[in-house]
């Protein structure tokens, strides 16, 4: 589904990203853990296409296309969706046509006709279920004046109608309370299937409680150090990013 | 000064000199005007004579240049007025109006006008016709708020006093509510110039919707120039709902005053939408003169290429207890240039005066240039004014997040524009207007269909 080889990023001039490999096969959930500042963030933005950061070398493929070389858009429409860790308001632009209108843009991409009125409220109606969204937030606009629970929520909503076939969840959970947290992991174990992948970022293991990963990896200082099952999730949580982050200084090569 | 300085002009070869000729030739067109009107406007060619053409050296005209128009020559209206179907003015109509006055070139026409049935009392129709009928409301209103020949009026309304021909009037009498829009249309054509001269008189506990179109026709003969005065008075407790919008042709020239005075517990909602013109200026002065008066003055513009828009406000708390709420929000792309210069005045005495005014501009291009000069003056000390102004450009997070929804970067700039926009279009009361203005903005922003899709 997803390769990433030796994919090194910029922003602002400074290298984030050391050269990062992973490799997410069809229908598997990854995690990414780090400590802050490790380049979580700014691996999931690199894979949406935000603007800000430059690929300076490597090469992510998307089912064997280059992944790097298309626009945000096109990314999107090929099936990439990535959940914000901060949703964007979008004052004046309601919630539900905006979605309408990306849902299109996907279809017809896809090559098929637009979805018309009526069922693309029946399909929004049944998307809404999976993450208890309230009705009365499909009309206002984008996430404006939405709590941060409802944010998160809706990323995972609108993740729902566009039917992505790699989703990156970058810091879901965070700013969620408990029953947010359930909600939302809920909502995206829902949407887990054989052909879809996902690549949840988080600081914090409590996420892959509900969410549980088949691979767990830990970047630091913009580099994979180790990866493993879930169980290596459990081992952080309990002993903390300090051990590995020594392990990983030591085994930087001599003159790094 | 004497009659006889007016008759011959000493401006030979100056740039005001056809303006004078005008003024004298209309002068043998009208011979039985009332003194008062006949004198109204002989003080106004004086004071125009005397003032001439204001120059960026002038405070109020320091960002705008009216060059071209002082070198542009443009010729009045013939006296038949222009041969137009219905069909040339259907872009602009719109269904369900009580009546529409339509001028082409500042003339009546009745063939594209209509006056329908008006409950007892109201007066629609020519401003010409009611100063020759000598009606109460005219002779008490006509130029008594901005008589053209003060110190603080401006060259363009000293023009207008002196030379407009005609011009819609509405006299609503007491306690009469029109329902319906009055659709008050002007045509300019071509390479002329035109005055129309409106004057809307509210009576007590009246109310009424008059939406103001100015639009352009046939450009082939060169850039037209529009000076309109609108004079508003507000009874007491009367309500109006007002919209003006300016849509002529590109390169068309368009300087307008706005003049409102509001009486006790009156409710006035302007909402003035400027689109086209080379140079297109609006001079709006709200005088709140009752204790009560609710005044709510909003603007919309979208220029690009070499347009220039220029909004000057000023708005005068006289009495107390008044509210006045101005939003004014420009877009501006290519070479294009604002200026929005608001001045809340708080008279001595305005206490428990509430007022707000604040100016966005989006900026679309990095050649486009946006002046904003919010200002306050404050002589009581019991009251509550902001003021705010911003410049800025689209938002680079909320692009990026729609198009990684999926939509093209044309069409997620111009959602956010068109939302940017659309909090003032949302408040246009009148809903064909308003579904045109959307119409508009679909057309003229790139992507436009998904924008249509997704407001």
């Amino acid at each position: 589904m997803i390769q990433i080889k030796n994919l090194h990023a910029n922003v602002g001039g400074v290298e984030i990203l050391h050269g990062v490999d992973l490799e997410i096969s069809a229908g598997e959930v990854h995690a990414i853990m780090g400590p802050n500042g490790s380049g979580k963030s700014t691996l999931a933005r690199v894979l949406a296409g935000h603007g800000a950061y430059d690929v300076t070398e490597g090469q992510v493929l998307l089912d064997g296309a280059d992944l790097l070389d298309m626009a945000p858009e096109i990314r999107a429409r090929e099936g990439v969706f990535m959940a914000f860790q901060y949703p964007v308001e979008i004052p004046g632009v309601s919630n539900t046509y905006f979605l309408k209108a990306a849902l299109n843009a996907v279809r017809k991409h896809r090559g098929q006709k637009e979805i018309d009125a009526v069922d693309f409220l029946k399909l929004v109606r049944e998307k809404m279920k999976l993450v208890q969204m309230d009705e009365g937030l499909l009309h206002r606009p984008v996430n404006e004046g939405f709590s941060g629970g409802e944010k998160k929520r809706n990323e995972i909503f609108h993740m729902a109608v566009l039917e992505p076939r790699f989703a990156v969840l970058d810091e879901t959970d965070s700013g969620l309370d408990i029953d947010a947290l359930r909600i939302v992991s809920a909502g995206v174990n829902l949407l887990r299937n054989a052909e879809r992948s996902f690549l949840v970022i988080t600081h914090y293991q409590r996420l892959l409680d509900y969410i549980v990963p088949d691979r767990v990896h830990v970047l630091v200082d913009g580099r994979i150090v180790r990866s493993g099952g879930k169980e290596l999730a459990l081992e952080l949580e309990a002993k903390g990013y300090g051990w590995i982050e020594q392990e990983a200084a030591l085994a930087q090569p001599v003159g790094v | 000064m004497s009659a006889m300085l007016i008759e011959r002009p000493t401006a030979a070869g100056s740039p005001i000199e056809p303006y004078l000729d005008e003024f004298a030739r209309l002068r043998g067109e009208r011979p039985a005007e009332p003194t008062r009107v006949a004198e109204m406007r002989r003080r106004a060619i004086e004071r125009f004579t005397a003032v001439g053409f204001p120059t960026l050296k002038e405070e109020e005209w320091r960002f705008t240049n009216i060059a071209p128009i002082v070198r542009a020559s443009f010729h009045p209206a013939s006296s038949e007025v222009a041969e137009f179907g219905i069909e040339a003015i259907a872009p602009w109509m719109f269904d369900g109006t009580a009546a529409r006055l339509t001028f082409v070139d500042g003339r009546f026409a009745p063939a594209l006008s209509f006056v329908g049935d008006l409950p007892h009392g109201v007066f629609v129709g020519r401003l010409a016709e009611a100063i020759e009928a000598q009606r109460e409301e005219v002779s008490q209103h006509l130029g008594a708020h901005r008589p053209g020949d003060r110190a603080d009026s401006h060259a363009f309304v000293a023009l207008n006093t002196a030379l407009f021909k005609d011009g819609a009037c509405l006299l609503l009498p007491r306690g009469v509510r029109i329902e319906a829009p009055i659709h008050l249309l002007f045509v300019a054509t071509g390479g002329t110039m035109s005055f129309p001269r409106n004057l809307l008189v509210l009576g007590e506990d009246s109310e009424a919707t008059v939406v103001e179109t100015y639009a352009g026709i046939n450009g082939s003969g060169g850039p037209a120039l529009t000076v309109p005065v609108t004079e508003i008075v507000a009874q007491a407790n009367s309500s109006l709902r007002h919209v003006k919008l300016q849509r002529e042709e590109r390169e068309a020239f368009h300087v307008a005053a706005f003049e409102l005075r509001q009486e006790r517990s009156s409710r006035v909602a302007s909402h003035s939408i400027s689109l086209g013109g080379g140079i297109v200026r609006n001079d709006i002065h709200a005088v709140l003169a009752g204790e009560g008066a609710d005044c709510t003055l909003n603007g919309l513009y979208l220029v690009e290429g070499r347009q220039v828009v220029d909004n000057h406000m000023k708005v005068e708390h006289v009495a107390a207890h008044c509210d006045s709420h101005e939003l004014y929000k420009g877009v501006l792309d290519g070479k294009a240039r604002a200026v929005f210069n608001g001045l809340i005045h708080v008279h001595p005495g305005a206490q428990k005066t509430d007022a707000k005014q604040s100016n966005r501009n989006l900026l679309l291009s990095s050649e486009a240039i946006a002046n904003s000069n919010p200002q306050l003056e404050i002589y009581a000390d019991d009251v509550k004014c902001t003021h705010g102004s911003t410049v800025g450009q689209l938002d680079e997070d909320a692009i990026f997040y729609l198009r990684s929804r999926g939509i093209g970067i044309e069409a997620a700039q111009s959602l956010l524009t068109y939302a940017f926009a659309s909090e003032l279009v949302e408040r246009i009361p009148v809903e064909p207007v308003r579904r045109a203005l959307e119409e508009f903005l679909f057309a003229r922003l790139p992507g436009g269909e998904v924008v249509r899709q997704a407001v």
